[in-house]
């Protein structure tokens, strides 16, 4: 199995420290709360890397910094690092991460997800099949994609 | 009521909920446009079903009046009615396309085409009834002959896409197919006469001032001399060509780049369609939904088009499809992710 991995020695790094967010007294329930970089880092964060028993995080895939959030026009943008160039699991991921934010957030966000550029050998063609919806829908009923999919996610729902 | 003089709203009428899931695609049964027959139309959807819709004579109120389900095992992506309205055809992911038939009220499936290798996401009938066109991921598009007893057999496969085709339009008038696609041309089919080979005889691309990504759709206009495509690339072109000369029977006449319509979309524009009168509409990623007209210039040389009015948040998620009823009405139906229909009409503003 080791020998078939793109990566078989990803850096991993530290996690970062996870704070505690300050609840208001009184929450008014029908606010609409603005969302923020760190609340879809902590959506997707702890998401597994397809190949290794690491989070995206700690493989420095995804970071705080690369989400853009504009809650006014309710979109959303993440940029994805992919730890090799020529990561075939990097379409994968993105689906992960697409995934876990539709699952998380309001319908009315618009997303779009992307690798990092200059990080991949394919980007253009990534980022057009990550974006599609319709390719994106089909690939979510193919059952084996799905379990991996959802493999990937269930530690980032704890 | 003069189209240009700016008056106009795009009502709601009804909103149509049933699909489990986003809905897709529909389309209006062309045999139901006469004025005192109750309009009806066919939608599609993620929860794999489809969808029959008909407005009650009485209280003008749109009921569903059959789910059509147990058929396909995947997301229906697209449906077309045959020109008499007697047939249906639906394509889906599952990488079939189904005729149904209305016997009685009941929608019964008469007929799979299989042979895709995959998703099916487009399927249209040629003016006469006489063809059917599939197309789907496997980069190829199907053209099928439709027998007697609702038979149908492939003639032929057609190649030349290099990625996914999205969708397939036969033409109004005349027997030259259509296809969009994920590699952001168009491509035009045709064949020069009944018995003979299908083949690409154009492809609208980059460097006949195309689109610079995936293509999701294109329409006519009534007259067949015009067609609007629509892109990820944010952008709706307009062409057109010589139809008279080809009508006549003097060989293929090309298509040529009139307009682009740029800077009124930010997100993809999943789908246009072209009213009898002349009026565009588009459906997009941002909700929206778009009416554009032919502006009357008579100092231009060439044609422009602009925005007649812009319906924001027509739904609560992404346009997919948007239909003109065909009749006289003006109305138009659109399809959401949000999993609704919408009903609409365009009138003046009170």
């Amino acid at each position: 199995m080791v020998s078939g991995l793109i990566n078989a020695n990803p850096i991993v790094y530290e996690k970062k420290e996870r704070r505690v967010r300050n609840e208001a007294a009184v929450p008014d329930e029908y606010a609409v709360e603005p969302i923020d970089q760190l609340e879809i880092f902590y959506h997707i964060r702890d998401i597994k890397d397809p190949e290794h028993p690491y989070s995206l995080e700690e493989l420095k895939v995804i970071t705080e910094d690369a989400i853009e959030v504009d809650n006014e026009r309710s979109y959303v943008r993440v940029t994805f690092t992919p730890t090799v160039e020529h990561c075939s699991m990097a379409t994968v991921i993105g689906l992960c991460l697409r995934v876990k934010l539709m699952r998380s957030l309001p319908s009315r966000y618009k997303m779009d997800i992307r690798v990092a550029p200059g990080t991949h050998a394919t980007e253009a063609a990534v980022n057009k099949q990550l974006n599609d919806k319709e390719r994106v829908a089909a690939a979510l009923e193919n059952p084996n994609l799905l379990d991996m999919v959802d493999e990937c996610l269930a530690p980032s729902y704890a | 009521m003069e189209l240009l003089d700016g008056n106009l709203e795009l009502k709601e009428i009804q909103k149509l909920q049933g699909h489990t899931d986003r809905v897709w695609s529909l389309a209006w049964n062309p045999a139901t446009a006469a004025a005192d027959v109750p309009k009806v139309f066919a939608s599609c959807s993620g929860d794999k079903t489809v969808r029959i819709w008909e407005e009650s004579p009485s209280t003008r109120s749109w009921d569903c009046k059959a789910v059509l389900e147990e058929t396909h095992s995947r997301t229906v992506r697209s449906c077309a009615w045959s020109p008499s309205g007697r047939l249906l055809a639906t394509a889906s992911f599952d990488a079939t396309t189904a005729i149904w038939e209305n016997v009685g009220g009941d929608f019964e499936c008469v007929s799979t085409l299989e042979g895709h290798e995959n998703e099916v996401k487009s399927v249209s009938w040629n003016a006469s009834g006489s063809l059917l066109a599939t197309c789907g991921r496997d980069k190829t598009v199907w053209i099928w002959e439709v027998m007697p007893g609702n038979e149908f057999e492939c003639i032929q496969v057609l190649q030349g896409h290099t990625q996914d085709v999205k969708m397939v339009e036969w033409h109004p008038t005349m027997d030259i197919l259509f296809s969009c696609s994920y590699d952001n041309t168009v491509k035009v089919w045709w064949s020069d006469d009944a018995d003979g080979d299908w083949s690409c005889v154009q492809t609208l691309g980059e460097s006949s001032n195309g689109h610079s990504s995936t293509v999701w759709s294109l329409a006519f206009n009534a007259k067949g001399d015009k067609l609007v495509t629509c892109s990820d690339d944010l952008t709706m072109k307009i062409w057109e060509a010589d139809i008279i000369r080809m009508q006549s029977g003097d060989g293929y006449a090309p298509w040529n780049h009139l307009c682009t319509l740029s800077g009124y979309h930010d997100r993809t524009i999943f789908s246009v369609h072209w009213s009898r009168e002349g009026i565009i509409a588009s459906g997009a990623a941002d909700d929206a939904v778009r009416l554009f007209v032919e502006s009357k210039d008579g100092s231009m040389n060439g044609s422009s088009y602009q925005l007649l009015l812009k319906k924001e948040k027509a739904h609560d998620m992404d346009v997919n499809s948007v239909q003109w009823c065909p009749g006289e009405k003006r109305l138009l139906a659109s399809a959401s992710d949000d999993g609704t229909i919408k009903i609409w009409e365009l009138g003046t503003l009170p």
